[in-house]
């Protein structure tokens, strides 16, 4: 077993929902503590991917590692430790709308540590602060506009300190500048805390920003991976068109 | 005409008029399957739910919360429902028993009634409503907004985290509310038989339980903790296994009531005659 691949190893991975192939034989590892961003259009499987990674979804074959061991052969209680150590924000946020912002980023805390109450508010206020809602503890996440609810359910994911973290569009309905601090917060995290990342994102300057390495999905394909500059000569014109009609923003 | 439709059998016989039996017969045994699927499906979850029960974290406080949820929520419905339910025994026991001149009799045929059978079917069916209703369309909404997802990949079990919670609750609370369904019952047919014939409180209930044995009592209200079992289960695996938006969560939500009501009562016919083999005495 090749283990030193990697945090995060997608090996020959294919899944299906009843007819319609999603995701056909796709393979790629991410380094730890690097960023892997993936690209792609609407409903090319982008998210049906970040799911199998922490074992949300079933793979119907191949082998999904996590720093080297086969997360497609766990139980539930395994799965849960693994994810004691994974961060993930989902494309709808998915906050627990019967807890107020604040308890929503301290229930990991609460859950996981034994930390006292003082100590898990004051550190679920921290992580509201920044992702910029430092204000919104009390707020209940139905009255939260689309981009608050998302950021409240980055500082979720980052509750734990996680050494993976996945991130489903993290710059979806943010305006530029939010969208430039929520960049820097993940490179903050990945250089500091020597996080891996994965980042699906249809924002080609983050991706720029972000990215060690890149994928673009096609099909239940991966068209094309590497570094940026790799992508850029990319011989797909799809893919050259991805990575150039967004240049500006 | 005669020939035509001598023709018409000949050369199409199965869409005419062999048509419409087998497409019934298809019909019912589609519905046979679907309903032995749920069955089968619902059997599983049970079952897991009972695994998953006695492993840790207990989650106390959330079975704490939901018990205020669904039982103390509950017990404003039952207290009313009880005194109108028992107000209306008493008004028919009054007029059969008059007939036989045994209106002495009304406390403690009341009491029987309501104990043996009346208190533990309507406090089901009416938890069934409220409650099952409200779990379908909590864990429907919860699924399709992906937070049960959220909840497992915040490594949490979100199946004892949801549903066993839930069903424990619901096994809890059906005796305790089935009790106060009892008294409020007893109270009601008090208030109405006072306004005939002026009895005082205490030699009313005295009455009432003179001639009830434990076994009279128990038993029947031992049974609603497969109530509140059955509640509980078919409510939290309607929710949990959700799909399709809002109007997935809509469907959830009506299914448990319907499914657990049909299931409580259908229950209910081998609880009662299993309590009758079991307490011949009381039962009989
Ligand atoms: N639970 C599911 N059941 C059935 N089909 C699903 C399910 N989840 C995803 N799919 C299908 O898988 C395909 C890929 O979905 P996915 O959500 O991964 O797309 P995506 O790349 O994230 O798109 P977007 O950029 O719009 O978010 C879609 O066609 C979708 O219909
Ligand atoms: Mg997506």
């Amino acid at each position: 077993m090749t283990t030193e691949a990697g945090a995060l190893q997608f090996a020959s991975v294919s899944k299906a929902f009843g007819s319609r192939a999603v995701l056909k034989n796709v393979s790629f590892s991410v380094a730890t503590g690097t960023a892997f961003v993936l690209l792609g259009r609407s409903g090319t499987g982008k998210s049906v991917t970040l799911k199998l990674l922490c074992g949300l979804l079933k793979a119907d074959s191949g082998v999904i590692r996590v720093n080297g061991e086969d997360i497609t052969k766990f139980d539930s209680n395994q799965l849960s430790s693994i994810r004691m150590h994974m961060g993930f924000l989902f494309q709808s946020a998915a906050l627990f709308d019967s807890l107020s912002v604040g308890e929503n980023v301290a229930f990991p805390l609460r859950r996981h540590s034994k930390k006292s109450d003082e100590e898990i508010r004051h550190q679920a206020t921290s992580l509201l602060e920044r992702v910029g809602l430092g204000k919104e503890y009390d707020s209940m996440p139905a009255n939260l506009s689309g981009g608050m609810q998302k950021r409240a359910g980055l500082a979720r994911a980052l509750a734990v300190e996680p050494s993976i973290l996945l991130v489903d569009e993290p710059s979806a309905g943010l305006d530029p500048i939010t969208s430039n601090e929520i960049d820097q917060l993940l490179v903050d995290i990945k250089t500091d805390q020597h996080t891996t990342l994965v980042v699906v994102t249809h924002n080609m300057q983050s991706a720029r920003r972000l990215a060690d390495q890149m994928a673009f999905l096609d099909q239940g394909e991966l068209l094309a991976q590497g570094t940026v500059e790799e992508l850029e000569r990319s011989e797909e014109p799809l893919v050259r068109d991805f990575m150039s009609s967004q240049q500006a923003g | 005409m005669l020939q035509r439709q001598f023709t018409l059998r000949g050369c199409d016989l199965n869409q005419t008029s062999l048509d419409p039996q087998p497409s019934l017969l298809q019909e019912g045994l589609s519905t046979a399957e679907s309903g032995l699927s749920f069955l089968g499906g619902l059997s599983l979850f049970a079952l897991e739910t009972v695994r998953e029960s006695v492993r840790r974290p207990f989650e106390g406080g959330e079975i704490i919360r939901q018990l205020a949820e669904i039982g103390w929520r509950s017990a404003p419905l039952i207290l009313l429902s009880g005194l109108a339910v028992g107000g209306v025994l008493s008004m028919h026991t009054r007029s059969t028993l008059e007939r036989f001149g045994a209106e002495s009799m009304i406390p403690t045929a009341l009491a029987f009634a309501l104990v043996m059978e009346t208190g533990p079917l309507v406090t089901g069916l009416l938890v069934a409503g409220r409650v099952g209703a409200g779990i379908g369309a909590a864990l429907g909404g919860m699924r399709v907004t992906e937070q049960i997802d959220a909840l497992e990949s915040l490594a949490v079990n979100s199946l004892h985290y949801l549903a066993v919670t839930r069903i424990i609750a619901c096994v809890i609370a059906l005796p305790l509310l089935t009790v106060l369904m009892n008294f409020s019952g007893l109270l009601g047919s008090y208030l109405a038989e006072s306004s005939i014939a002026a009895t005082p409180f205490t030699h009313y209930f005295e009455t009432a339980f003179s001639s009830m044995a434990f076994s009279d009592y128990v038993p029947p209200t031992l049974k609603t903790l497969v109530f509140g079992f059955i509640i509980g289960t078919t409510s939290s695996y309607l929710g949990y296994n959700a799909t399709g938006g809002a109007e997935g969560v809509g469907r959830a939500s009506t299914q448990s009531v319907v499914l657990s009501s049909v299931l409580l009562i259908v229950v209910n016919v081998i609880l009662v005659r299993l309590i009758a083999f079991l307490f011949p005495v009381g039962g009989a």
